[in-house]
């Protein structure tokens, strides 16, 4: 049989609806698991004001199964049996004998009816519809009353042709559901079989990647600017969308394209268009959630808000060029960055300090002086996103060298992983400076993240340090910029590991090799992970990676932490071979690579040692001598990786 | 005290007129307001007139604040104009206003279909829901010198946020009873889209008053006041003194020997909107520090906590 499952809803925020789908289904099949169903999900979607599930090939019913219910010995009697037959309302001749290692059993086997399906679901479906996660919830029917993201209206419940019944937060399960809400009925009989196409019928496309072909065709008319995660927003807000064109008068293309993007995607959610040659087109895409705009109503309405959103920007703009940059500095002393930290004008202070430090130019310092200017103008009050940006532009607007105006554009970059770093060394630097200090300070005043608390993106910020020093230009060792803050360090590592294997796709035990060797210069430790991986499949290194582990399990059960070493208590060839091969081998001035392959190079000897040496030699100045030759050779070579961290296999 | 309700005032500026004249005739100001009133008088809203105290929104009205507050049912609609110092503009931005006018409706508890009903309000004041595209989008509420929050929407009808949708879930730090729904309407806004106006200056009040007859003074020359002449020592001066009357007043409640029915938990909460609209102002003057800030916001929010608290302990007493 086929069930259906709406939960009817008034209008769930849209990014919170896949998380919550993927649970339900999740919930559902396991609800089908613990109780031995078969039958499996065809499919789980949603629209803003429905979450719906449709499972296939459910039987009517659990199987019948039986139990096995010992009772007294044999050696009990008759009497005892016939006891027992009574009480579970059978008689001796039905009785079987249930052998075990303790003797003989009378026993019965009951026969147990598999549960209606119905009644399953009818009992489990109120609590899995509440169980779904939402990140922030309410109540509505009253302070005792369940939670869930927004008020639950109507529940479809069908199980083949019959409702599945039980209730939810005072809504009876039936076989009703609603329409769009200006171009659906407001009460309408569903089956499971014919729901898609009646809900259509009222203008609600159910399944979400039919709404997102929708818009997709409904703009590839005109030359939109890709976007993602838009796309998916407005395939989560509307429940029948519509793509429409509206246009803007071509004299707000004066105003910078970040500005003109930013309130056209983040407070109006429209896609832009572009000319044919990349830049701006005064044009933009709106998506309805109704299925036309018969009138024109919806355009005209949607440009004057756009326009007034572009006159507010401008009126920003110019006001905020009364003042310029420059001279606003000191009134960053009324922002405050953190209550325990001061103003952004202390944060601005030591972030120039810093870049100073880290051997900044004079344009690197009046960028990071100028930096945090943006977040008393009216346009970065506005439009919060653009800090940086807008600063970056009014640096640029009132003759800041290009330098400078580049660098306060970018000090925010990397946003995120997929963001670029900044392009100019200069906004390297005051990237840099900003985001460690913000770490240093809150470590200082011990508020590093916990958990999945993190208010102050202090991972990100972490990351942001991490690719800056591998992927930037400038390089300075980052742990001389801990301050010697031992929580702080190991915050970085765990940034330092994460960064080379989720994002560069190393493999760990490698990372730890190199990490192990040091990681305080970290586009060297990328030069020496790199040699590193490209060794790797050669031939040798594998089992040089071995006998280097083995090495360090014999120093360290030997305690041996260095002592002399004398080459004239050399007894063996294989020693003697060992020692000609490490005194001979040097690897500076080469490359990473080479090196590690001159370090491989030695498996031969290393391989001879380990057969015909014994180390643990009865004399103890032979022991202490041979020791001493292998602890030389492991910390001679183990500068570009520590081959002992190699996982082999 | 932050900015509540529906935050950015308006913000658009019509190029054309929405209808042409055969389409409908155009409402005033007065009428818009009067269809809204009427809809929700007929669904059982005591319409009650704006609070006679300097507010932010009208969610901070006795109406609202108290009223969530406790078991009782109950339904109420009331234009109140709503002060933002901050939000002046001297009268010259077409879109922002230090004043600006909220149709509040308070429904308790929600009804089912308060959506269709809110949907029917629209219908009323012209606008046709089968020619605009109408979205819910999430947008949740907070005010943290109230102690209150709720969850919501706002509501945007062309692209346009005309009206903020919340349904109470604490105020006063109280987890309440029944949960209300509280409908916002921005009636600037609203008129403007109505009339396919520029500038909210250029709204038909009344025939033959435009907005700017009736209210550009008042822009303007609070705006001079609240941005360039209040003085800051007698704003903090007349801070404190409402403080302490609320708080000498809270004090006495315990001690009140008559029917504690009698006592004037509502004028506590008058002093307590009192500085609430000293603080707006002596913000919007940038007589406010960091390290401050958060401290007026901390006196406030306990005195509006306190009164909370003590209305609804009134209350139960009462009943």
């Amino acid at each position: 049989m086929n069930f259906l499952i709406e939960v009817g809803t008034e209008e769930i925020p849209d990014w919170m609806i896949v998380p919550a789908v993927a649970h339900l289904r999740q919930a559902f099949e396991q609800t089908l698991a613990d109780h031995k169903l078969k039958g499996r999900v065809e499919w789980v979607d949603a629209t803003p004001r429905r979450l719906v599930l449709f499972a296939e090939r459910l039987p009517k019913a659990q199987k019948d199964s039986e139990e096995l219910i010992s009772g007294p010995p044999k050696s009990a009697g008759e009497g005892a049996a016939q006891g027992f037959a009574r009480k579970n309302s059978v008689t001796v001749d039905q009785l079987e004998t249930l052998s075990t290692p303790k003797g003989d059993y009378f026993a019965f086997r009951k026969k147990v009816a598999g549960w209606l399906t119905k009644e399953i679901l009818a009992s489990k479906m109120p609590d899995l519809i509440l169980a779904i996660p939402w990140p922030k919830t309410m109540y509505w029917t009253g302070k005792v009353g369940p939670r869930f993201i927004r008020p639950i209206r109507w529940i479809v419940a069908l199980l083949g042709s019959d409702v599945v019944p039980f209730e939810v937060a005072g809504v009876q399960s039936g076989k009703v559901t609603q329409g769009h809400r200006q171009f659906g009925r407001r009460k309408i009989r569903v089956t499971s079989s014919r729901y898609e196409e009646q809900l259509r019928a009222n203008h609600v496309i159910v399944r979400s990647a039919e709404r997102r072909q929708r818009i997709l065709d409904g703009i590839a008319q005109w030359h939109v600017k890709p976007d993602d995660k838009l796309l998916e927003t407005l395939t989560y807000l509307t429940e029948w969308p519509a793509p429409i064109l509206g246009h803007f008068d071509e004299s707000y293309l004066s105003l910078p394209s970040e500005v003109l993007v930013t309130v056209m995607r983040h407070h109006q959610k429209y896609f832009s268009v572009m000319r044919e040659d990349g830049s701006l087109a005064p044009d933009f895409v709106a998506v309805m959630n109704v299925p036309e705009d018969p009138d024109g109503n919806v355009v005209s309405g949607n440009e004057r808000v756009l326009r007034a959103r572009f006159n507010d920007a401008q009126f920003f703009w110019e006001t905020d060029q009364k003042r310029k940059l420059a001279d606003r500095v000191e009134s960053l002393s009324h922002v405050t960055f953190q209550a325990k930290l001061g103003s952004y004008l202390d944060k601005t202070n030591r972030v120039v300090a810093l870049v100073r430090e880290l051997g900044g130019n004079t344009g690197a310092q009046r960028a990071a002086e100028l930096a945090k200017c943006d977040l008393s103008t009216e346009m970065v009050k506005e439009f919060t996103d653009l800090q940086g940006i807008v600063g970056g532009l009014y640096a640029r607007a009132q003759g800041e060298p290009e330098a400078v105006a580049k660098a306060i554009y970018d000090h925010y970059k990397p946003l995120s992983m997929e963001d670029s770093i900044p392009s100019t060394v200069e906004g390297q630097l005051v990237s840099l400076a900003d985001k460690l200090d913000t770490l240093r300070e809150c470590f200082r005043i011990g508020m590093a993240p916990t958990g999945s608390k993190d208010p102050f993106a202090l991972r990100r910020a972490a990351q942001g340090v991490v690719r800056l020093l591998v992927e930037g230009s400038v390089q300075v060792p980052l742990l001389n910029l801990c301050g010697g803050d031992e929580s702080l360090i190991e915050f970085f590592a765990d940034r330092v590991r994460y960064y080379f294997r989720e994002i560069r796709g190393h493999k760990y035990d490698e990372v730890n090799a190199v990490m192990a060797a040091g990681w305080s210069d970290l586009k060297d430790a990328a030069a020496r992970l790199d040699a590193l991986q490209s060794v790797r499949p050669t031939e040798n290194f594998e089992p040089i990676a071995a006998s280097f582990k083995r090495i360090r399990n014999i120093l360290e059960q030997a305690n041996f932490e260095g002592g002399a070493f004398n080459a004239g208590v050399l007894t063996e060839e294989a020693e003697r071979a060992l020692y000609e091969a490490v005194k001979g081998m040097s690897l500076s001035g080469i490359d990473y690579r080479t090196g590690l392959e001159r370090i491989a190079s030695l498996r031969p000897q290393v391989d001879s040692f380990f057969d015909k040496v014994l180390v643990n030699a009865p004399d103890a100045a032979v022991r202490a001598n041979r020791l001493a030759l292998l602890h030389h050779l492991r910390k001679e070579f183990s500068s570009i990786a520590d081959f002992s961290e190699i996982v082999t296999s | 005290m932050m900015a509540v309700g529906s935050c950015d005032t308006l913000k658009h500026t019509p190029r054309w007129s929405l209808f042409p004249p055969s389409f409908q005739p155009m409402d005033t100001f007065q009428e818009l307001v009067f269809k809204l009133k009427k809809y929700w008088s007929d669904r059982g809203c005591i319409l009650q007139e704006p609070y006679d105290v300097e507010v932010g929104a009208g969610t901070m009205c006795p109406e609202t604040f108290l009223r969530v507050l406790g078991p009782k049912p109950y339904r109420v609609a009331y234009v109140q104009p709503s002060r933002r110092p901050a939000d002046g503009r001297y009268g010259e931005n077409p879109n922002r206003l230090y004043k600006h006018q909220q149709l509040q409706v308070i429904l308790k508890p929600t009804p089912e279909d308060v959506i269709d009903q809110y949907l029917g309000s629209l219908g009323a004041i012209g606008i046709d829901l089968s020619r605009h595209d109408i979205k819910f989008e999430e947008d949740n509420w907070e005010s943290p010198t109230l102690g209150a929050w709720g969850i919501g929407w706002q509501v945007m009808l062309d692209g346009l946020e005309i009206t903020q949708f919340t349904y109470f879930q604490q105020c006063g730090g109280i987890d309440l009873d029944l949960v209300p729904a509280e409908l916002t309407y921005g009636l600037e806004r609203i008129a403007a889209f109505l009339q396919g106006k520029d500038s909210i200056y250029d709204i038909e009040w009344a025939p033959g008053f435009s907005y700017r007859d009736v209210r550009f003074a008042e822009e303007q020359q609070f705006s001079v006041y609240n941005f360039e002449l209040a003085d800051t020592a007698a704003l903090w001066q007349l801070f404190e003194l409402n403080e302490k009357e609320a708080q000498r007043l809270m004090d006495a409640y315990d001690k009140y020997p008559l029917h504690k029915a009698r006592f004037p938990v509502l004028a506590i909460y008058d002093h307590v909107l009192k500085c609430s609209h000293l603080f707006n102002l002596l913000d919007s003057r940038g007589a406010i520090s960091v390290t401050e800030r958060v401290g007026v916001i901390g006196r406030v929010r306990k005195i509006a906590v306190r009164t909370a608290q003590l209305w609804v302990e009134q209350q139960g007493v009462a009943a």
